[in-house]
C-alpha cells in the first residue's frame, strides 16, 4: 500500500502531562475506508490518544499525517478539521442549546445550507439515534445514554469522512450499543468512512472493525486484524481479550472457598 | 528578590503580550465568522438589553446626588445657576462612561467570563474547534462588536438619565430654576464632550469585553485550582482587571482631551 491509503498516519507519537509520559511512542496507521479500533485498560491513554490526532491537544514529539500530509502544516490541519469530526468521552454538548440547536451548530457555522435544510438534516441526524422525541430538550436534562446518542447525531450530521469515536458506546444499553456499531459499520460501506474508535466492548469492537490495536501503558502492545486479535497468544493481549473467563475463574475461586460460619 | 521581581515582570510582558495576540486572533476571526449578525444581535441583546435597568437605577441616582451636592457648593460662591453645567459635564466627560461600563462589567463582563471558564472546563470549546468552527470568532468577536455599540449607548442612556437626575433635586427639590438649569446644560456640552463620552465608553467596551473574554477562554490556564474553582477565580479576575483597567483607560484618555 502507498503512503496515500492511510487515512492517518501517526508516528512515534509522545505525549506527557507535568512530566509524568502518557503515549510513550505510539504508532499506527488507519486505512481509509476502514473501521479501526484502539482498545485498552482505563488511564492508558486512549483518549489522549485521540486528542492529539483530533488536534484538541499537542503532542511532545511524533508526527500525525492526513492522507500523506502532516497536521502540522495548517493547510492540511484545515481541510482535516473540515471532514474529520470528534466524539468526546465526555460528550462536550453544548449545554445552554436544545438537543436539536446542538446538532444544527455545525451545520449553522460551517456550511452555507439555508435554514430549512439545516433543520431538515438535523431532525434527521437526531432520527437515526432515536433522539428526535428529545429535540426540544436541554443536554443537562438527557439520561446519560441519550446525551450520548445526541453527542454521535452531532458528530455524524456534517457527513465527516473520518469520525474519532470516544467510546461511543458507554451508557448505552446492549440494544443500542449494537445499534451504534450497526450504524458505523453501515456508514462505512455507504460512504467509505473511517473510523478511529476507542471503545471497551471488545466483542462487539472484534465484530465490527478492520484492525484492531491494544494501547497499553502508553504503548501499542498489539494491531493487527480481529482474527489476530483472536487467535494471539501474546500476554497483555490474552489478558485483555479472555476477561470473562478470568472472571470466572476468578468467581469460582472465591464460590469454592468455605463460607464463614458463625 | 530580585529573582521574583524579574520574574513577576516578565511574566507580566508575557500576558499583556499574550492578550495582544489573543484580541488580534478575536478580531480576525470575524472574517471566518459564519450568520455573524444574528450573533452580534444576540450579543447586543445580552450585553445591552440585561444591564438597562441597572444603568438606568444607577444613572438618575448619579444626578440626584451630583444635583444635592453641586448645589451645596455652589450655593456657597452664589452661584447655582451653574448646576446645569457642573452636572452635565461631570456626567458627560466622567461619571456617565466610567460607571455604566463598571456596571457592565458587573453584569455583563462576569456572566460572560463565567460562561466562557464552563465552556472551557466541558470541554465545549474544544468541540467547537473541533467541528472546524472558529471558537473566537463564534464566541468573542460578536461580543466585542456588540460592546463597541452598546457600551456608548448606555453611557448616553447615563447621561440623560443622570441629567434628569440632576434637574429632579436641583430644580424641583432646591429650587434652582429649570429653564436656568437646562439652559446651563445646553451650553456646556460641547462636540468634542460628547466625543470624549463616547470614545472613552467604547474604549471601554472593547478593553473590559476582551479582559473578560481572555480570562474566561483560559480558565484552564489558572495552575492554582481546578474545574468550578478556576471558573470563579478567573471570573474574579476579570471583574477586578477590568475595573483596574477601566480607571486607568479613564485617565489616559482625559489627559489627551484636556
Ligand atoms: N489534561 C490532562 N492533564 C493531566 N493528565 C491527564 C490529562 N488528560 C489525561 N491525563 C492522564 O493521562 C492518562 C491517560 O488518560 P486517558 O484519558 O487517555 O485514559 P483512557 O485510556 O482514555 O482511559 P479510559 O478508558 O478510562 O477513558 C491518565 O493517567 C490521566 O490521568
Ligand atoms: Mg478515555
Amino acid at each position: 500500500m502507498e503512503t496515500t491509503d492511510f487515512a492517518l498516519e501517526v508516528e512515534g507519537l509522545e505525549k506527557g502531562f507535568d512530566g509524568s509520559a502518557v503515549l510513550k511512542g505510539v504508532s499506527l496507521r488507519v486505512p481509509r475506508g476502514s473501521i479501526f479500533t484502539v482498545l485498552g485498560p482505563s488511564g492508558t491513554g486512549k483518549s489522549v490518544l485521540l486528542k492529539c490526532i483530533g488536534n484538541i491537544l499537542a503532542p511532545d514529539s511524533g508526527r500525525i499525517v492526513f492522507e500523506g500530509r502532516p497536521l502540522r502544516d495548517p493547510a492540511a490541519r484545515e481541510d482535516f478539521r473540515k471532514r474529520c469530526s470528534f466524539l468526546f468521552q465526555g460528550n462536550a454538548l453544548f449545554d445552554s442549546l436544545t438537543a436539536l440547536e446542538n446538532v444544527a451548530l455545525p451545520l449553522e457555522q460551517t456550511t452555507s445550507l439555508g435554514k430549512v435544510e439545516i433543520f431538515k438534516r438535523s431532525l434527521k441526524a437526531l432520527q437515526q439515534l432515536e433522539m428526535k422525541d428529545f429535540a426540544d430538550r436541554y443536554p443537562g436534562r438527557l439520561s446519560g445514554g441519550m446525551q450520548k446518542r445526541l453527542a454521535l447525531a452531532r458528530a455524524i450530521v456534517t457527513q465527516p469522512e473520518i469520525v474519532l469515536f470516544d467510546e461511543p458506546t458507554a451508557g448505552l444499553d446492549p440494544l443500542r450499543r449494537n445499534a451504534v456499531f450497526s450504524m458505523i459499520a453501515k456508514y462505512q460501506r455507504r460512504f467509505r468512512f473511517t473510523a478511529l474508535v476507542v471503545t471497551h466492548d471488545v466483542p462487539e469492537a472484534l465484530a465490527v472493525s478492520d484492525r484492531v490495536a491494544l494501547l497499553n501503558q502508553g504503548r501499542i502492545a498489539f494491531e493487527g486484524t480481529p482474527a489476530a486479535f483472536a487467535a494471539s497468544s501474546e500476554s497483555g493481549v490474552a489478558l485483555f481479550r479472555d476477561s470473562v473467563d478470568a472472571l470466572h475463574r476468578t468467581l469460582a475461586a472465591i464460590r469454592s472457598e468455605q463460607p464463614a460460619t458463625s | 528578590m530580585v529573582r521574583q521581581l524579574g520574574q513577576t515582570t516578565l511574566g507580566i510582558v508575557r500576558d499583556t503580550g499574550d492578550f495582544t495576540l489573543f484580541c488580534g486572533r478575536a478580531f480576525m476571526s470575524l472574517s471566518k465568522t459564519r450568520r455573524l449578525p444574528r450573533r452580534i444581535l444576540r450579543a447586543v441583546y445580552e450585553q445591552g438589553a440585561v444591564c438597562l435597568p441597572v444603568i438606568a437605577i444607577v444613572g438618575v441616582f448619579t444626578g440626584l446626588v451630583l444635583g444635592l451636592q453641586g448645589y451645596h457648593v455652589l450655593s456657597r460662591f452664589g452661584s447655582e445657576g451653574l448646576l446645569g453645567t457642573l452636572v452635565s459635564l461631570s456626567l458627560v466627560r466622567e461619571m456617565a462612561p466610567v460607571l455604566a461600563a463598571l456596571m457592565l462589567v458587573g453584569q455583563a463582563g462576569s456572566a460572560f467570563a463565567a460562561e466562557l471558564g464552563i465552556q472551557r472546563n466541558t470541554e465545549q470549546i474544544a468541540a467547537l474547534e473541533t467541528m472546524g468552527v472558529n471558537s473566537l470568532g463564534y464566541l468573542v468577536a460578536p461580543r466585542l462588536i456588540a460592546a463597541l455599540l452598546v457600551f456608548p449607548a448606555q453611557a448616553a442612556l447615563f447621561v440623560v438619565l443622570g441629567l434628569w437626575g440632576g434637574s429632579l433635586s436641583g430644580s424641583v427639590l432646591l429650587g434652582v430654576d429649570s429653564g436656568v438649569y437646562w439652559s446651563a446644560v445646553e451650553r456646556a456640552v460641547e462636540f468634542r464632550d460628547l466625543r470624549e463620552c463616547f470614545l472613552k465608553a467604547a474604549s471601554f467596551g472593547v478593553l473590559t469585553t476582551a479582559i473578560c473574554a481572555y480570562m474566561g477562554f483560559h480558565a484552564d490556564r489558572n495552575t492554582s485550582s481546578a474545574g468550578a474553582r478556576a471558573v470563579s477565580a478567573s471570573t474574579t479576575r476579570a471583574v477586578v482587571f477590568s475595573s483596574i483597567t477601566v480607571l486607568i483607560a479613564d485617565y489616559v484618555i482625559s489627559s489627551f482631551f484636556i
